[in-house]
């Protein structure tokens, strides 16, 4: 189930189709990601970046077309979660830490429960992620002691524990101001210099310039765009020419 | 007949008012434990669970507490069972009881914000876990309140199982006015022992909700 030339994408959506009621949020929406990349999906509120970003992770499930990640068939009712959510890490806008776990508790259930991992073991592990994420000092912390940042960073230290082959970021800064939205974004950028594999929904579009691979910009449910981060600065589209000159382009 | 009210009645009435308090406490944990299993059953992921427990539900909660526990006296010896009032009593309440805790947990645990499950679900968390370590903890605090409060219910309730013959307060009050006919003076004891056993009760739960605001105040926008 695992075995993954490195040839083959790491995430690949091939045709996928996802309606809400008569609302088509998916229509036919195609990318795949290579080990070691990082994907910026941008566009518009209600271009269905965010949906096809839960399709992934299979938050929402599809209607048709293909997602492979990790060789897991996502798009298949048959899909072992468990394994698939083992591979993919996932962090949200509203950080979504346990509030009546620690920091380090909320780090070490997952290892724990799901894999099995010796408390020390754990512990330890959360000491190396929270180091990465720069919050060692708040490993006895309750997530309300701290600031949204500090929380988000927090949220992310704890989906690196499970030793994710890729991760998934969902408008992780929206809720934050600039000072807090630049600390979570320089742990972004150290992890992708370490090489993981990323797809992130962004409206930071400076920030998207900087640090993606690739682009993939969504309008009405389709990939309308898609190539290197200079397609922000020169886009061949109207439409995300207007995306990016309506003050989107931050720096 | 006559007489007047001596020390062997009040001793009477305490013992009474030691069932009311042994009724209610197994009120408490057979409805508790019929109740969590309702109220898991009332958010399963199976419809036909879902249904059965919520027709379960409506129907204890649409039928007076009086009759049910008629229900429960005759019912069992309707089926061949001698039951001792206590028995057919502890069931009653504790099917009664089940129902309304099984509501209010219910509720309490799907007012855990649903991006709580989501995350566990991100991370790898099988259902069980989900639920045991995530939202159960989070629950309980929400639901300590209104279930001290409904406790007040259920002591007041008990009353009700003086028709089936059992013993508990107000039963042993209706068996010390019937030898000394001054109804007034034994039943404002009795309504006075209620009260004494109701507020502190009334009071914790007050104070239980006021520090569970606090707390949720201080959680993380959602």
């Amino acid at each position: 189930m695992q075995q993954n030339p490195s040839s083959e994408p790491i995430v690949s959506l091939r045709d996928v189709q996802k309606s809400f009621g008569p609302l088509r949020v998916l229509d036919g929406v195609s990318f795949a990601v290579q080990r070691g990349e990082v994907l910026a999906l941008i566009g518009r509120s209600g271009s269905g970046k965010s949906t096809a970003l839960r399709c992934i992770d299979r938050f929402e499930k599809v209607d048709g077309g293909e997602i492979v990640v990790c060789g897991h068939r996502v798009d298949r009712p048959d899909v072992d979660l468990r394994a698939l959510r083992q591979d993919v890490g996932i962090v949200f806008q509203s950080y979504n830490l346990f509030p009546h776990l620690t920091i380090e508790q909320n780090i070490t259930l997952a290892p724990c429960a799901v894999k099995g991992m010796a408390t020390a073991q754990a512990r330890d592990l959360a000491r190396k992620v929270l180091a990465q994420v720069g919050l060692e000092e708040k490993l006895h912390a309750y997530p309300e002691q701290l600031s949204g940042g500090q929380q988000q960073r927090a949220a992310i230290a704890r989906s690196l524990a499970m030793q994710p082959k890729v991760m998934l970021f969902d408008e992780i800064t929206s809720a934050l101001d600039p000072e807090l939205t630049s600390e979570v974004l320089k742990v972004i950028e150290q992890l992708a210099a370490d090489g993981m594999t990323m797809v992130m929904v962004t409206h930071e579009m400076g920030f998207a310039k900087g640090i993606a691979d690739r682009i993939v910009f969504m309008h009405r449910g389709k990939v309308h765009e898609t190539g290197p981060a200079s397609i922000l600065t020169s886009p061949t589209t109207p439409e995300l020419t207007q995306f990016v000159g309506t003050g989107n382009l931050k720096s | 007949m006559g007489g007047h009210l001596n020390i062997n009645h009040l001793m009477f009435l305490g013992q009474g008012a030691l069932w009311t308090i042994g009724l209610s406490v197994i009120a408490l944990i057979g409805g508790g434990i019929v109740g969590f299993v309702i109220a898991l059953a009332r958010i399963s992921p199976l419809k036909s669970v879902r249904i059965a427990s919520a027709v379960y539900v409506q129907l204890i909660q649409g039928t007076p507490l009086l009759v049910i526990l008629f229900l429960g006296y005759f019912g069992f010896a309707a089926i061949g069972l001698k039951v001792s009032p206590l028995a057919a009593a502890g069931a009653s309440l504790t099917l009664y009881v089940a129902a309304y805790l099984g509501e209010i947990w219910r509720g309490c645990i799907e007012s855990v914000p649903k991006p709580q499950w989501e995350a566990a679900e991100g991370l790898a968390l099988s259902r069980t876990q989900r639920m045991m370590k995530v939202i159960l903890p989070q629950a309980i605090r929400i639901a300590t309140p209104p279930t001290v409060g409904f406790m007040v219910q259920i002591i007041k309730n008990t009353s009700l199982a003086s028709v089936v013959g059992f013993v508990e307060l107000m039963r042993s009050g209706q068996i010390v006015n019937n030898s000394l006919f001054e109804p007034f003076a034994i039943y404002a004891i009795i309504a006075v022992t209620y009260f004494a056993m109701c507020y502190p009760l009334s009071l914790f739960s007050q104070r239980l909700e006021k520090r569970v605001g606090r707390g949720r105040s201080n959680l993380a926008p959602a």
